[in-house]
Formats: structure tokens, C-alpha cells, sequence
């Protein structure tokens, strides 16, 4: 199968490039940019004139809901709205049901990605038997089957002896481990953040400390342990400069935001709407901001997509009884691109933190249009307007506060090795 | 940045009338002192040989409770009584999980039953206002207390209690004293309070009481009380439920009322026409003396007995509200 997307404009932030340009493939590999070799006649053109090019995106932290109730979604729902979204790659979290803490769960939920998705999904294991904080996985047993990293996800490990033990063993294996920095004794309870907002409302705050302290802990085990750590979710101003410091140091660390604490602060939260309901809290505007410019400035590796969809019940109720989360494979990309309109945030800097920063992050050999790299493309196109609704989305999740309203950027179409994996509905090619 | 809503939309119809009532936040002082007026013009029927208008005839009022509450409601049922709606009280305990679907389901099926108002009482903060926007928008929602948010009737009769006693809002200090953090009813009374213009609105409490960020409100923070009523006009003395001492919150009962007891002591710092409010149930030698509670200056029986003329106030114009609301459609 060979395969040319002509014309359109070529950002690949890991080559460093961004011009009008053609792509050729074969055997779902990138073979070369610009004009095509002598003997290469591809069985398949698309003309991508008009549209943006990247590498395919990946995100760091999606929940896929199986295995779980299926009514929250499958894996099949989950990774069509993924390729929807322009996600060729997504990062399954393991706080499924059962949690993916064995290499049995694992086998099971990579075969099940085989056999229906056409996204890639790179699981993350649990770090602990049923996240419960106490004991080990079988970390070797886990990257063997094929996890790209491991987690607690946001159940925090209390004992920090066990955090330590966590961290050395998975250091033995050169495991990646992913944060979710939370203390839970000082969140326990909260909905919000703490400040003015939650006050005048009377939900429960969960303090920034909440976020800090955990981290400022976990960096020093990880300082002493020497493992290679990712925080996801950062959430605080105040988060991103212990990173930043960290990384002053030398220490082995990165970080994302997801994409909700870029496009929101807790003054969305004035009338109770659920969809606001996140973990971690939306914080200040003044912590929105300092988020993106540290993603701006390289501080933050990516923006993940927290996608967490919910069937229309758990959202229905009041804020705190709510579920938390947000769906947010399919809007992500308008979403960011709000940032680059009000020239907030480059689109330079917005590919390169849904493909070179993420794949920097898991190490694997994605998010590049280098000949010879695996052909996970996605195109779109910056200024198409378009609206979120029951016959526009693929998600089994309409828990978005952008549901049923206008988006501006949509994708046109994602390739994963090479084979056009999703094609937008009436699109003109 | 543009924010999604305004919580004043909800709340009125498009020229401005009550249509439901879920808290003081976002309307206009015109609206409160209509409340107040109308209510001016109830206070006096319960010493009239017949108390009953058929303001509310033929309308039928259903008191949701998902938290308990014996005074609350009665009030609530005696108003709807006195401005003849029909009456049904349900009292539903609900269990942590399925909160949401029991709220959501019990209030359908009251909707299909064809009522005209519900007034809800709920555990979590918004309870009201999800009502109101999400389940059931065509019914008048009274919010008689969510969580922590707001208790907006109790507000407003506080209200009317110094509007009574003072006359008018311009110029006073008013010090709301105690357990600030777990309040609707402060939060309702400090909207209300800034909304009808006083001059000062002041919290008391030690600082494991104040909620963060609280003073974006418009109010002055003190952890003295000495200082905290100083000349003031009002001082509003708050419940202090006793598993405060549980979560670390405050040492003991004792040390509480040495600190914040309003005593007959203490309030010599505050006005010498000051009155003294409490919304009930009070806790005598835990957050007030008996000697204040039941002395010249404590106003605390005059409220429970205003609270039904403003619940009849509200009640009224939230139907007539939602009444016009469905004549446009």
C-alpha cells in the first residue's frame, strides 16, 4: 500500500518543520517528504490542500472505560473518538474495572484494542495490586505485556515507604511512572478549588496544597530513587514551578496539563454546572494562565486530554453528588486552538504538545514525520466550524461543557501506519 | 473571558419577576425589598380571626425534604395553607449512592402530578439550582436550604426582622458571629445584607471557620469578638453543630463559648439598641447565654414568626412569576 498526501502544510515540531509539502508512504512507514521517488506510484492520493499535517497526536492520559460498565463506553467508542479528535495514540489509564494491575488484564485489553480499534492504545499499568496503595505489581511481568509506563493513578500511595519501594523496584525494570500528585487527607471531601469561588457556593475546596504537597514529596523520592517520572494533570502555577525547578536540578521529570485547566477556571463553576466537575479542581485564572505559558515556554511536555466519559446520569444530579470528569478526545483540538487565535499559545507549540512532547514523555517512536517512523498522521483544518452533537460525536461521553456548541477546527482525517484509519464525513476528498 | 452564565437568569423571567427562588445572589435590591413589601402586607394575618388569602387557591405546593427539618417546613406548609394552596410534605432520606437518581426520579414524578412549586431542602450545595435548570424548570423552586450554598427565605426573614427593628439598612453594622464555614444561612445573609446596603457586614469567627476567600463577599474579617461587635447594630449569632469538635475544627465547646458565647458581658461592646437575631435551633451556653437568648435585645422569636409572611411573599410571587411564563408559551 502506498499512499500521497499532497499540498498541505507539513508541521512536524520533531523535524522542525512547517512548509507546504507532500508526504509519501509505504508499508505504513513515512518514506520521504517532498517529491516522490522514481519508481513510487501510490495506489492512493489525498489532497490535503488547505489542511494542517501533523504527526498523529497522542495522549497521556485517556480512559478508555473498558474493562468497566459499558455503558460509560468501550474501547471501540472510545478509540473511533479518538481518531475523530485527531489521536492516533492514546495512553489507556488503568483504573478500569477490574484495574489493569496484571499482564492477564493487559493481554486482554490489547487484544481487544486489535481486534476493534484502529487507534494505537498503550496501556499504563497499575503500580499497585488494585491501586489500593499496598502492594506491588508485577512491574516486569506489566512491561512485558506491554505498558508504556506505570500509575496510582489518583489514588494516592499513603505509606511513603511503599511510594519509595514503588519507585526503586520500577526503577530496576527502567520503568516510566506516571503522578497524579494528590494528598488525599487534604482533598478529601472537595469538589473545588479553595478560594472565593468554592466559598461562595459552600462546595468543599480542595486546596492547592493538596497538589503541591504531594508533588514536592514525590520529587523527592524520585530525586533520591533516581526513576524517571511524568506528571499528569498539573493543575497550579505553583505546580509548574516545582517542576520547573526540578528540572533545574537535573532530575528526570516532565509534565502535562489536561486540556480543561488551559480553557477554564473555577469562575465556570458559578452555576453548579457539573460539567465543570474535574479532578484535579479548575483553579484560578490566574494558575489557567501560568499554565499556558509554561507550555508556551516547554515547562509542560503536553496536553493530555483527562477524557473521561460518563453516561448522562452521572452528570445529572447536583455538583458535588456529580462524577467528576469531562469528555474531551473530540474537542481538544478547537479547543487548544482558541489559544492560538488569542495568540496565547503558538501552533507550533500546540502540535508539538500532542505529538514530539508526548512521545519525548513515553520514549516510543511516535509523533514524527522522519522517514522511515511509523505513518500516524492527522489532518486538519484550523478554520472549519463545526458543531458537537449526537450525529457529529463518537464518544459514549457527552459530559462536555462544549456539547451541542460551535467549534472552529476540525480534523479532516487520521492515518495510523499508513492506512487512512478515519475520514470526516462529507469531507471533499 | 466569557462566562457562561449569570446566575440572576435563572432566577427572574425576562422583565424581571421572581420565578424561582434559589439564592440572593444576583438579585436586585428592587426585587428583595418587594419581597420584604410583600411580605409587610402578610405579617399581620395571623392575628386576624380569618388567615387565609386565595392567593394560591387550586395551586399545589409539594415540600421536598431530603434533609430533615420539623420548623423549616412547618413554616413553609403554614404559609402555603394561609394562601390556600393544597399541601404535600414528602420527607426523603437518601442513601450517598444513588443521590442523584433518587432526586432526579422523585421530582419527575412529582412534576407529572402536575404541581406548582416545590420547596426543597437538600444536603448538597446547588441541589436547588439543579433543580431548577436541569429537572423540572416549569415548577416554582424554592430553595429552603442546599448544603452550604444558600437558605435564601431565612435570609430574607432575617431581613425583615431588622427592617422591623431599625428601620432601615443605610448606615448599619452588622456582625454575623460563629460557624461561618459550614453556613448557607451566612452566606444568604451577607448577599442580602450588602445587596440592601448596610454599611458594614462583619464575620466573627476563629479562622478554622472562615471559608477561604470569603471576603470577596464585601465583608470584614475579625477573630475577636470583642472587636468584631463593637458598636454594631445586628449581631447575628450562628448555630454551632456539635461535630465540629470532631474534624478538627475547634478544641472544645468550652473554649468556643469562653471565645465567641455571646454573654450578656460580650454584647455590652456591641450598640446599646443592638439587636440580637439566631436562626434556631439555639444552643443555650454553647455560641449564646440564656440571659441573652431570652433577654430584652433578642429578637429571636419575632423572627420564626415573620418567617411565614416572607415564605408567603415568596411563595406568591414565584407562582405568579412562573404563571406569566407559561402564558407566553
Amino acid at each position: 500500500m502506498r499512499l500521497s498526501i499532497l499540498g498541505g502544510r507539513v508541521l512536524d515540531p520533531a523535524s522542525k518543520l512547517d512548509r507546504i509539502d507532500d508526504i509519501h508512504i509505504q508499508e505504513g512507514r513515512i518514506l520521504q517528504l517532498g517529491k516522490a521517488p522514481a519508481a513510487f506510484h501510490a495506489d492512493q492520493v489525498v489532497d490535503a490542500k488547505g489542511l494542517v499535517v501533523t504527526p498523529g497526536f497522542i495522549d497521556l492520559s485517556c480512559h478508555l472505560r473498558e474493562p468497566g460498565p459499558s455503558y460509560k463506553g468501550n474501547i471501540a467508542s472510545e478509540t473511533q473518538a479518538a481518531l475523530a479528535g485527531g489521536f492516533t495514540s492514546v495512553c489507556a489509564r488503568p483504573d478500569t474495572q477490574p484495574p489493569l494491575d496484571s499482564p492477564a488484564v493487559i493481554r486482554v485489553v490489547r487484544e481487544k484494542a486489535e481486534a476493534v480499534a484502529q487507534a494505537r492504545v498503550l496501556p499504563l499499568g497499575a503500580l499497585t495490586q488494585g491501586l489500593e496503595g499496598q502492594l506491588l505489581t508485577n512491574m516486569s511481568g506489566l512491561k512485558a505485556a506491554g505498558c508504556v509506563a506505570l500509575t496510582n493513578m489518583r489514588a494516592s500511595i499513603q505509606d511513603q515507604l511503599i511510594l519509595r519501594r514503588c519507585m526503586e523496584y520500577a526503577a530496576t525494570f527502567d520503568l516510566l511512572l506516571i503522578f497524579y500528585p494528590e494528598e488525599a487527607s487534604l482533598a478529601a471531601g472537595g469538589c473545588a478549588h479553595e478560594g472565593a469561588m468554592a466559598s461562595q457556593l459552600g462546595l468543599q475546596g480542595i486546596p492547592e496544597t493538596a497538589e503541591t504537597l504531594a508533588l514536592a514529596q514525590q520529587l523527592l523520592l524520585i530525586e533520591q530513587t533516581g526513576i524517571r517520572a511524568h506528571f499528569s494533570h498539573l493543575s497550579s502555577a505553583r505546580s509548574v514551578e516545582l517542576i520547573r525547578d526540578a528540572r533545574k536540578r537535573g532530575l528526570p521529570v516532565t509534565a502535562d496539563v489536561a486540556i480543561s485547566h488551559l480553557m477554564y477556571n473555577d469562575r465556570y463553576l458559578e452555576a453548579f454546572d457539573s460539567n465543570y466537575h474535574l479532578q484535579p479542581p479548575l483553579r484560578s485564572e490566574a494558575d489557567r494562565l501560568a499554565l499556558i505559558a509554561a507550555l508556551e515556554e516547554g515547562d509542560l511536555s503536553g496536553v493530555s486530554t483527562g477524557h473521561l466519559p460518563h453516561e448522562t446520569a452521572a452528570k445529572m444530579a447536583p455538583f458535588a453528588a456529580s462524577e467528576p470528569g469531562v469528555s474531551s478526545l473530540e474537542t481538544l483540538l478547537p479547543q487548544l486552538l482558541t489559544l492560538v487565535d488569542q495568540q496565547l499559545l503558538s501552533l507550533e507549540q500546540l502540535v508539538a504538545s500532542l505529538t514530539s512532547g508526548p512521545a519525548s514523555v513515553l520514549d516510543q517512536p511516535l509523533g514524527s514525520l522522519q522517514p522511515g517512523q511509523p505513518a500516524d498522521i492527522t489532518l486538519f483544518d484550523p478554520e472549519q466550524s463545526w458543531v458537537l452533537d449526537a450525529s457529529s460525536g463518537y464518544s459514549a461521553g457527552q459530559n462536555t461543557p462544549c456539547w451541542q456548541q460551535t467549534l472552529k477546527g476540525r480534523v479532516q482525517a487520521t492515518l495510523v501506519e499508513g492506512q487512512v484509519s478515519y475520514r470526516l464525513k462529507n469531507s471533499a476528498e | 473571558m466569557t462566562y457562561p452564565v449569570n446566575p440572576r437568569d435563572i432566577q427572574l423571567t425576562e422583565d424581571g419577576q421572581l420565578k424561582h427562588f434559589l439564592s440572593i445572589s444576583g438579585l436586585p435590591k428592587s426585587l428583595l425589598t418587594e419581597i420584604l413589601d410583600t411580605a409587610e402586607s402578610f405579617a399581620n394575618m395571623g392575628e386576624q380571626s380569618v388567615k387565609k388569602v386565595p392567593l394560591l387557591r387550586g395551586k399545589t405546593l409539594v415540600n421536598l425534604f431530603f434533609e430533615n427539618s420539623t420548623r423549616t417546613r412547618a413554616t413553609f406548609e403554614l404559609a402555603a395553607k394561609r394562601l390556600s394552596a393544597d399541601v404535600l410534605n414528602l420527607d426523603i432520606k437518601t442513601s450517598s449512592t444513588s443521590k442523584g437518581e433518587t432526586l432526579m426520579d422523585t421530582l419527575q414524578n412529582m412534576e407529572a402530578m402536575h404541581a406548582d412549586l416545590f420547596v426543597v431542602r437538600h444536603a448538597d450545595s446547588g441541589a436547588a439550582h439543579f433543580i431548577a435548570s436541569q429537572v423540572t424548570p416549569r415548577v416554582a423552586i424554592i430553595n429552603a436550604g442546599d448544603g452550604r450554598h444558600a437558605h435564601p427565605t431565612q435570609a430574607m426573614l432575617d431581613m425583615f426582622t431588622i427592617r422591623r427593628h431599625k428601620g432601615d439598612f443605610a448606615g448599619l453594622k452588622v456582625a454575623i458571629v460563629g460557624d461561618i464555614l459550614h453556613s448557607r444561612v451566612a452566606r444568604s445573609q451577607i448577599r442580602a445584607l450588602n445587596t440592601l446596603g448596610v454599611e458594614e457586614v462583619r464575620l466573627v469567627a476563629p479562622k478554622t471557620l472562615l471559608p477561604v476567600g470569603i471576603e470577596d463577599l464585601g465583608v470584614k474579617l475579625y477573630t475577636r469578638m470583642d472587636e468584631g461587635i463593637r458598636d454594631a447594630d445586628v449581631v447575628i449569632m450562628l448555630r454551632l453543630q456539635k461535630e465540629r469538635m470532631s474534624g478538627a475544627l475547634l478544641p472544645s465547646e468550652s473554649e468556643y463559648y469562653r471565645l465567641y458565647g455571646l454573654t450578656t458581658d460580650k454584647l455590652a461592646f456591641a450598640h446599646p439598641d443592638a439587636i440580637v437575631m439566631h436562626p434556631g435551633p439555639i444552643n443555650r451556653g454553647v455560641e449564646i447565654e440564656s440571659a441573652v437568648a431570652d433577654g430584652p435585645r433578642s429578637v429571636i422569636l419575632q423572627q420564626v414568626g415573620y418567617g411565614i409572611a416572607i415564605r408567603m411573599a415568596v411563595m406568591s410571587m414565584a407562582v405568579s412569576g412562573q404563571t406569566q411564563e407559561r402564558a407566553k408559551i
